[in-house]
């Protein structure tokens, strides 16, 4: 039984609080220690990410294991835009054995809005067979070929992200529930700003049982500065920033001020919700912010 | 059928050179996408010939897919044919390949970009339709392929970064996962469509591994 910080925290029926920290565009393990030193704590589990937003970037693999020598707990992003089943398969293994048991399974931003357009993506399997796959290794101790494993399974807590802003509700929890069946444990969300569209998708979670079933964790992103905040709203795909947001941000005397205080807002709005578990916080270029968010939200000490 | 465009006639001109050249066209695709067919090779052998380029000729091959049909055609334009350095093939790949095989000691000069196999659904816009995967699954989507309209070939619901029901690599294309949604409320098979699981898809009768039948 695969038995990880974070699961122990959302077993036990703790709100969790995840971090995200990206790996460096480069080869100096120092980048992604010295966030990873400001953060230690204020956090259950760290998710690094794998060449996100497809630009990339030092291997999340790699990123998971020095954030786990800090003697923090990792969370190891796999996305199916960068690797085959082969690939994939391979380092579910290999992580698990690194000792780094918490992992996200994700299909990943297309190529064409990174900063390599011009590479061929993988798109082998999508990840609700990528988590249906990790399943299958961890308990039935099989490969995707049914091929049986020929050592000890891998022990994996299977993360998995949704989106509750884009397309009909409907789909959004058809898409959680898919994911659950196919072996999810926990759920990552999109970062909430629209609290009322977040209300509505959970109650619909509510509704065919599903918190009882999978922890949700709700995504929080600090808006850093209007321009910032203008380039989510704008320009990333699935990003759902309400009119008077913007306005709020825009009107606001000391804009980083309002968006520390929006995000307390936004914290404990989610954290009222039933079914929500915890909260995963995304501080792009903003991550020495996390501390002082978590703190606010009465979040810290970690259990 | 398969759509192919004409590359820009800078490149042509570039890829040509100080070469003289005979023309190709088809009868079938390249004439509907209007990419190679009569009216398109009569254009551009005036146009070659005003930027200085010696045509020799051309002819539009019935269709250029077909290396048994050609030999005929051949015969007529031989003189034409050996007195060209190049042959520029305005056809898909696959009819440039079959000039090229025809003519091993002449050089091929590809005229057009092969860009998918789709329909046509205006006289100038063409959509992907099928990407040849060898293992048909269109049936289990109430008719419409996810692996082709889905630019991640998603199987399993949308992804998450579509906008007001747009693809979020093109914009101005429908998700195809919100057309696979109204289409399976209309036929009463919502949501069973979106909760059966669907599992690793078989690639290897793709045609990117399969060589020949």
């Amino acid at each position: 039984m695969v038995k990880t910080n974070l699961k122990r925290v959302l077993d036990d029926g703790h709100f969790a609080v995840t971090a995200e920290i990206g790996p460096p565009k480069g080869a100096d393990p120092n980048k992604i220690l010295s966030k990873a030193k400001q953060l230690k704590g204020f956090a259950d589990a760290f998710n690094i990410t794998d060449n996100q937003t497809a630009v990339a970037r030092m291997s999340s693999l790699a990123g998971a294991c020095l954030v786990k020598h800090q003697g923090m707990e990792p969370i190891f992003q796999l996305a199916c835009r960068d690797r085959n089943r082969l690939a994939l398969q391979a380092d579910i293994l290999g992580a698990s054995a690194l000792g780094i048991h918490n992992m996200l399974f994700v299909t990943g931003d297309h190529q064409s809005k990174g900063n390599h357009p011009h590479a061929k993506g993988v798109f082998d399997i999508d990840s609700v067979q990528l988590i249906s796959i990790a399943k299958n290794l961890r308990d039935n101790h099989i490969f995707e070929n049914h091929e049986p494993l020929k050592s000890k399974p891998p022990q994996v807590f299977i993360g998995g992200v949704a989106n509750p802003f884009v397309s009909s509700i409907d789909l959004r929890v058809d898409r959680l529930e898919k994911k659950m069946r196919a072996g999810a444990d926990f759920i990552q969300t999109q970062s909430v700003f629209n609290i009322p569209r977040f209300e509505e998708w959970m109650d619909a979670v509510r509704e065919r049982g599903l918190d009882d079933q999978i922890h949700i964790i709700a995504g929080i992103t600090p808006l850093k500065s209007v321009k910032m905040m203008q380039r989510m709203k704008y320009h990333v795909p699935g990003v759902d920033i309400p009119d008077h947001i913007e306005k709020r941000m825009l009107d606001a005397e000391d804009v980083k001020e309002e968006a520390l205080q929006l995000t307390n807002e936004i914290i404990r709005s989610v954290r009222s919700i039933k079914g929500v578990h915890g909260i995963h916080i995304t501080a792009l270029f903003w991550e020495q912010k996390i501390p002082e968010i978590v703190e606010q939200a009465d979040l810290i000490p970690r259990v | 059928m398969i759509i192919s465009e004409q590359k820009p006639f800078d490149e042509l001109l570039k890829r040509i050179g100080d070469q003289s050249v005979f023309l190709f066209g088809c009868s079938e695709c390249a004439t509907l996408c209007h990419s190679g067919g009569k009216g398109e090779l009569i254009r551009l052998e005036k146009n070659l010939k005003d930027a200085h380029v010696t045509v020799t000729g051309w002819v539009v091959l019935e269709p250029a897919c077909s290396l048994t049909s050609n030999e005929k055609i051949f015969d007529q334009y031989k003189d034409q044919i050996d007195q060209a350095d190049a042959l520029a093939v305005f056809a898909c790949g696959d009819g440039t390949q079959v000039v090229s095989s025809l003519f091993p000691k002449k050089k091929v000069i590809s005229g057009t970009n092969t860009l998918f196999l789709g329909v046509k659904s205006s006289i100038t816009t063409f959509q992907r339709r099928c990407n040849m995967c060898g293992t048909c699954i269109v049936d289990e989507f109430n008719g419409i392929c996810p692996i082709t309209r889905c630019p991640k070939h998603m199987l399993n619901g949308p992804c998450g970064g579509s906008e007001d029901g747009m693809c979020e690599v093109y914009p101005d294309m429908p998700c195809v996962w919100e057309e696979i949604e109204k289409k399976s409320k209309e036929m009463g098979n919502y949501p069973s469509i979106f909760l059966d699981f669907k599992p690793s898809h078989d690639w290897s009768q793709s045609h990117l591994m399969k060589k020949e039948r």
